[in-house]
């Protein structure tokens, strides 16, 4: 298949408006404002478009929901916090194709009626900081962007928020606390964003890759969109490979493609022919999958029942000189970091695990700590008030499912079985 | 107080958005960049300047990593040590950083040349282990390629 996020990025200059239109960029614009805004929610609606972020919700349902009251100003907010660790797939749309972002996001905005937009770019994306505030410029002086349109009457401003190294910023709610100039804290649901988001508006956050998917489903239209890879959460989809792989990077593949062949196949498989252990599937919060169990399709469908979930695409391979407890405590030392301390459990729970992990790792793990360690995540899991929480407890979870000999060596022993 | 060229550029920002408050954190970041740090002075200048309480803005402030609540080196390092910078051995740069330059994580170097800062994935694990230099990407990391780097900021 032709690549379309990626398309062009081999040209040095593809982040420059004149490059993006001399490969089609921008024509689907033009092409949706001569549409009505309802029939382009239908074909999004079609396309069963499901958000990048991480949840894999329906985009057009999200949508409809926030169309819901005409008269009530809207805003679209774009989750580019990419903040889960492993994930660096929203990175080259926004640092080698921003247009192709921000087309998708004046089309977006037209389908919704709002008529302001906000990027809410994580503070560790300087450049991609840069370059998106010079596309943007570029954007305006072409009138894709600003209060006339293409000279159709549509009215769309952009703009790029620098968060300032919060994971918990890219839950949505924290995210509209955050851009209001507070600390980022989720907020209580319902009310839902699309009701009361930013400002009191309704307010649709999408991920940076959804919104990206807007000109694709424009130009070929829903039905065909929605023949493209897995049939129930169908399109191109970018999965970037991390750890030990020959050939790491971001690949765009049709959604649905098997987590075996994307390390194997397109990664280059294990690094120096060494032998696979485990592979993360979809960014830290996910929970681990042992070698044996990477012969799933990567989508919001499959991935739950392979044990894991699809989360941002971001798969974490490690091979056997990998210590799963220090791992485990990596991971937990993050979330133990990133909770924002609203709530008890999260709160409390990461700092225990992590404790736990800790003197585990450091061979000073106790007799019931595994059991400590199962108690303390059974008590996190669901109870937390955003999914932070769950993802934290997850980890742990799954890391005991499938590598509890090694807790158990560590304890055993009293040190680090893989002397790190 | 901040200068009138400041005054402006906030002004613009504020513009931008419906309510005059989301300009505080992009105001914490002119003010760490005018201040060096987000100092009492920087946070007084950056409540008056948007009419916000003290106490709100200085709360706003800390819950963010990227606001520095001491002063910093000339250079910020910012290494990240997250899973897939980890398994590629980060945390033994963490070690030679500290060996080579006297800083280590969250402090600075005494001849105030560097600072460092331990980061939660920088977007960059494909190349790890990665680090930021001020607001410079440097990937695939080795000690090697760290002095190397590192000779360029004085
Ligand atoms: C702790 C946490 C962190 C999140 N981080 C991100 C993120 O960095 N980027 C993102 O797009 N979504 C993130 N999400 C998901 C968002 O809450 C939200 O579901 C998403 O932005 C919706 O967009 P989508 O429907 O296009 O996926 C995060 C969720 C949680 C609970
Ligand atoms: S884990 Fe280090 S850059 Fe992502």
């Amino acid at each position: 298949m032709e690549k379309y996020f990626l398309k062009n990025i081999d040209n040095p200059d593809s982040a420059d408006v004149n490059e993006y239109m001399k490969v089609g960029g921008y024509k689907n614009l033009s092409k949706a404002l001569g549409m009505q805004p309802k029939e382009i929610l239908d074909e999004v609606k079609k396309s069963g478009l499901r958000g990048r972020g991480g949840a894999g919700f329906p985009s057009g349902m999200k949508w409809s929901f926030a169309v819901a009251d005409p008269k009530l100003p809207k805003y679209l907010l774009c989750n580019a916090d990419e903040g889960e660790p492993g994930t660096f797939k929203d990175r080259p749309i926004l640092e080698k194709n921003p247009h192709l972002l921000i087309e998708g996001m004046a089309i977006s905005g037209y389908t919704l009626g709002a008529e302001y937009g906000y990027v809410y770019l994580r503070g560790e994306y300087p450049k991609a900081k840069d370059i998106l505030n010079g596309a943007i410029k570029q954007a305006v002086e072409k009138n894709f962007l600003g209060d006339n349109i293409l000279g159709k009457g549509v009215k769309f401003h952009l703009a790029v928020y620098q968060g300032a190294g919060a994971y918990i910023c890219g839950e949505e709610t924290a995210l509209i606390e955050s851009i209001e100039g507070k600390k980022g804290q989720p907020r209580n649901k319902p009310p839902f964003p699309v009701n009361v988001g930013a400002w009191a508006m309704p307010t649709i956050v999408n991920n940076v890759e959804t919104l990206s998917n807007l000109p694709l489903i424009v130009e070929i239209g829903g039905e065909a969109y929605s023949k493209i890879g897995s049939k129930d959460c169908p399109g191109p989809k970018l999965y970037c490979v991390s750890g030990h792989v020959e050939k790491p990077g971001v690949f765009e593949l049709p959604m649905g493609t098997s987590l075996k062949d994307i390390i194997y196949k397109h990664a280059g498989g294990i690094k120096g022919g060494k032998k696979l252990k485990a592979v993360i599937p979809g960014g830290i919060s996910t929970p681990v999958l042992p070698a044996d169990s990477i012969d799933c399709a990567m989508d919001f469908v499959s991935m739950p029942k392979a044990g894991s979930m699809l989360g941002s695409g971001a798969v974490i391979v490690m091979d056997e000189s990998v210590c799963m407890v220090k791992v485990t405590y990596r991971a937990l030392k993050f979330f133990e970091h990133e909770s924002c301390g609203k709530c008890v459990p999260c709160r409390e729970g990461t700092d225990w695990l992590r404790k736990i992990l800790e003197r585990i790792e450091n061979g000073q793990g106790r007799e019931g700590d595994i059991e400590l360690l199962s108690d303390v995540a059974g008590i996190m899991y669901g109870k937390t008030f955003c999914p932070l929480g769950d993802g934290a407890a997850g980890v742990v979870i799954g890391m005991l499912k499938h590598f509890r000999n090694e807790f158990e060596e560590h304890i055993k022993n009293a040190k680090c079985i893989f002397s790190c | 107080m901040f200068n009138e060229t400041v005054l402006k550029e906030i002004d613009e920002i504020r513009a931008k958005y419906p309510d005059r408050k989301s300009a505080l954190l992009p105001s914490l970041y002119i003010a760490q960049r005018e201040f060096g740090w987000l100092s009492n002075d920087a946070l007084q200048c950056v409540a008056k300047t948007l009419n916000l309480p003290e106490a709100e803005v200085r709360g706003t402030a800390s819950f963010y990593a990227m606001f520095k609540n001491r002063p910093v080196g000339r250079h910020l390092i910012q290494l990240c040590t997250n899973v897939s910078c980890m398994i590629f051995g980060a945390e033994k740069l963490v070690d030679f950083i500290g060996r080579k330059y006297g800083v280590q994580p969250n402090g600075t170097s005494q001849d105030g040349r560097f600072s460092l800062v331990i980061m939660e994935c920088i977007g960059a694990c494909g190349t790890a282990p990665a680090m930021l230099v001020n607001t410079d990407f440097y990937e695939n990391l080795s000690e090697n390629r760290i002095e190397e780097i590192l000779e360029g900021y004085k």
